[in-house]
């Protein structure tokens, strides 16, 4: 079987078994957003919380409780580090900088995962598992709660109630991650990712002599990073790191984990607003875009365009021979459609066309299907978009799901999608302005601008994987980079909640003959035209310029 | 204000003691069960899959090994490493790291060169990895055509640590083995074949050659 049609394969097999756990895990999910009933250990933390899980939020009571956990997140993660060189269960590594334990406590809390450290040399158990890994958790809850608050703005009427973030939070978290991670980490261990306490780990090598490994609790941090669309490695080499992902299966089954939570919640969508058919031509929008770029992808890497892949014959340069070119591209696509950040390739060294896919997938907004609610609440957005456009264009007041699209919800949406382009332009535009970002990059020319352009869209786009050649290990990049995740993470969510307010206060009007169809083939067509638009519109110059020049060189 | 200033303490002491008690859930109480579950039922594997040779452990069967002669000056850290042409040789590794931060440990850092394929390091690399194993697999009735090196041999992994080779690296170094190790062609080839693990279910993965486990294998054969 040649490596290509094992790739389709793969790919076809990984359609599948996303199709086969979609109706099941999309309506379980609405059920656990939906329902009165508080499990036993939900109604002890709750009590230890001190919150009434039944207590519905306005807008701002709700946006307060996402902003203050998340405050409180990044505080106590901060510390942590700061202290890690006292803690004990450290192995006896030094405290994190200042600098790096900022961008590092920004970073897991946004659910970025950016890492300017190198896991198995900075980070000891107590940060790993007792900090980071904790973060993985809630920060997807988080943004999954963000995601169902939006929902319910359009599912209800005259209220202006969203919900309870903490029992949003609390369930997304015992409910729905937590039992999944367990089943996805016992499925890594028993193809071979770690999981001890021992330390590190001396072992004899074949030619005399010994190495040394940071054992730990890999395999429960790797399940959660990716069905949490988080990305941080235990390793430095992340999923490429044999310990972390062992062999092709594992491959495969880590992007189920990854997409398989952000495609179910367009089930759920479709399941609270009362019609799955909606929720259809959404998850019909994420599919085309998510098939296209993995095609490309492939027809990029395998054709292998550049001057030391066609010495090398082949595109083999960061990736493992157990995955190969084929599960490389599918992984690379889906960690970039995606917030997740994770790589089981270096995305430095793909083709030139092959990173501009990876960049563009973010730029989109990651919505296809995007992170753990984070992607169903930027495709909604993009709907609200393109059922304005549509309105504009027929010369009708545009609605969506019974909502009017007025002044008011059409400035959110517009602040909304004008937050992470400008953090990404401006920072990148003054990163290239300072002399000291040239001593950052490994490469030069194009690529080297593709370093930089990549870091800020990795960041402010809550994604976190790196063109890593550049040495983003500095006080300017741990602290602007931190910055843009902060702000790319919880500004859009304010004009999320502040949308969702509104709409849950309207009275829904009658659907008529004039109104637009959003649950029709048309308007899945309308809604990537939509998509693409935007983005390709914001951010061609810059991609012309990286990794387009690249491309297009060799 | 001071309402506002009494509300937003209390918010915050709800966030605090909200994250403490989901730490205790998800960054306590979850790893250890499944540690427990993962010593209980996968114990080798949960804890690296060391593997054995002549009753010493002499590696993981998951991370990749270098297979170098000994150094002429062991203090000499600019030393060049020159391969022991005795064993079946990785994939290059020019993207591991060495330990730089907790230096009381030497751990091996896993990592990729991150070089982008029109970068003239990157062409050099693969030139002279491209050079070296064309002369070193080229023996007396083999010629090694420089076409027929595969990219793996040539390219460095994501992780600097690839337990693998492609089978066609693996064939390409059949004939110098045989030759170094006094060996028939024909049994290092079954040798090969043997430890050929195809693709999972045969179709996730690519085919692959596990380089230690191979030369523990040669190694026995060579001491029958």
């Amino acid at each position: 079987m040649s490596p290509v049609v094992a790739g389709v394969l793969q790919f076809a097999a990984l359609a599948v078994a996303l199709g086969l756990a979609y109706r099941p895990l999309g309506d379980y999910m609405a059920r656990v957003y939906s329902s009165d009933k508080h499990l036993r250990v939900e109604k002890w933390i709750y009590k230890a919380v001190g919150a009434n899980p039944t207590t519905e939020m306005r807008w701002p009571a709700y946006l307060r409780g996402v902003l203050a956990f998340s405050l409180v997140s990044v505080l106590f993660l901060y510390l942590m580090q700061r202290l890690q060189g006292s803690l004990p269960g450290s192995l006896g590594f030094v405290s994190i900088p200042a600098d790096q334990a900022f961008n590092t406590a920004a970073s897991f809390v946004a659910n970025t995962n950016w890492q300017s450290y190198s896991g198995e040399q900075a980070m000891g158990h107590v940060v790993q598992t007792g900090g980071l890994a904790v973060q993985n958790f809630v920060s997807a809850a988080v943004g999954i709660a963000v995601a169902v608050a939006l929902v319910r703005g359009f599912a209800r009427s005259r209220t202006g109630e969203l919900g309870n973030f903490w029992a949003d939070l609390v369930r997304g978290t015992v409910r729905i991650l937590l039992p999944v991670s367990v089943l996805g980490a016992i499925v890594l261990v028993a193809c071979g990712a770690i999981q001890n306490f021992s330390g590190i780990h001396e072992v004899g090598q074949f030619m005399g002599g010994s190495q040394q490994w940071n054992g730990g609790a890999v395999a429960s941090q790797e399940a959660i990073k990716e069905l949490g669309t988080n990305g941080g490695g235990y390793f430095n080499a992340n999923s490429a790191h044999p310990f972390e992902n062992p062999n092709g299966f594992t491959n495969l089954f880590e992007v189920f984990l990854i997409l398989v939570i952000p495609f179910a919640l367009t089930r759920t969508f479709g399941r609270m607003v009362g019609s799955v058919k909606q929720g259809y031509a959404i998850l019909a929008t994420m599919v085309t875009i998510w098939v296209g770029f993995t095609a490309l992808m492939m027809w990029t890497e395998f054709h292998h365009g550049g001057p030391a892949f066609d010495l090398a014959g082949g595109a083999m340069e960061g990736k493992e021979n157990r995955f190969g070119i084929g599960g490389s591209s599918i992984f690379a696509v889906a960690t970039t459609l995606t917030s997740t950040g994770a790589v089981d390739a270096f995305h430095s060294s793909l083709t030139g066309f092959g990173g501009g896919i990876t960049m563009l997938g973010m730029q989109l907004g990651e919505i296809a299907p995007g992170g753990t609610g984070s992607g169903l609440y930027g495709m909604l957005i993009m709907a609200v978009i393109a059922v304005f456009i549509a309105g504009l264009m027929v010369g009708r007041t545009p609605e969506y799901l019974g909502k009017k699209i007025g002044t008011r919800e059409i400035k959110f949406v517009a602040c909304y999608i004008l937050v992470t382009p400008a953090l990404v332009l401006i920072f990148t535009a003054v990163a290239m302005a300072m002399p000291s970002t040239l001593t950052s990059m490994t490469n030069t020319g194009a690529h080297g601008f593709s370093e930089v352009l990549y870091a800020y869209t990795s960041g402010a786009n809550n994604n976190g994987s790196a063109f890593a050649g550049l040495n983003a290990n500095t006080p300017w990049f741990n602290t602007s980079i931190g910055l843009a995740m902060l702000l790319g993470r919880f500004v859009p969510m304010v004009f999320v909640l502040a949308l969702a307010g509104s709409l849950a206060e309207q009275t829904p009007i009658p659907e008529t003959a004039g109104t637009l169809r959003t649950n029709k083939p048309l308007f899945t067509g309308l809604l990537v035209g939509t998509v693409m638009i935007v983005a390709g519109l914001t951010y061609f110059p810059a991609l012309a310029l990286g990794p387009l020049a690249e491309g297009l060189a060799s | 204000m001071n309402n506002s200033i009494g509300n937003t303490a209390r918010l915050l002491g709800a966030g605090l003691r909200a994250l403490l008690v989901l730490t205790v859930v998800c960054g306590v109480i979850y790893p250890l069960v499944v540690t427990g579950i993962a010593q209980a039922a996968f114990g080798n594997k949960a804890n690296g899959s060391e593997i054995k040779s002549g009753g010493q452990v002499v590696g993981s069967a998951l991370i990749g090994q270098r297979y170098d002669l000994p150094k002429k000056d062991p203090d000499n850290a600019d030393e060049a490493a020159v391969p022991d042409l005795k064993w079946f040789q990785p994939r290059p590794s020019n993207g591991l790291g060495t330990n730089s931060i907790n230096t009381q440990y030497q751990l091996l850092v896993s990592g990729a060169t991150n070089l982008s394929g029109d970068n003239e390091k990157l062409i050099q690399q693969v030139k002279d990895a491209k050079e070296a194993v064309v002369e070193d697999n080229s023996v007396p009735g083999y010629r090694v055509d420089p076409a027929d090196v595969p990219a793996d041999a040539v390219t460095s992994s994501g992780s600097g640590l690839d337990p693998q080779i492609s089978p066609a690296y693996a064939k390409l170094q059949v004939h110098r083995v045989a030759e170094k190790n006094h060996l028939d062609v024909g049994q290092v080839e079954r040798l090969v074949a043997d430890h050929t693990d195809g693709r999972v279910l045969g179709f996730m993965g690519e085919p692959g050659v596990n380089v230690l486990k191979l030369n523990i294998a040669l190694k026995e054969l060579t001491q029958k």
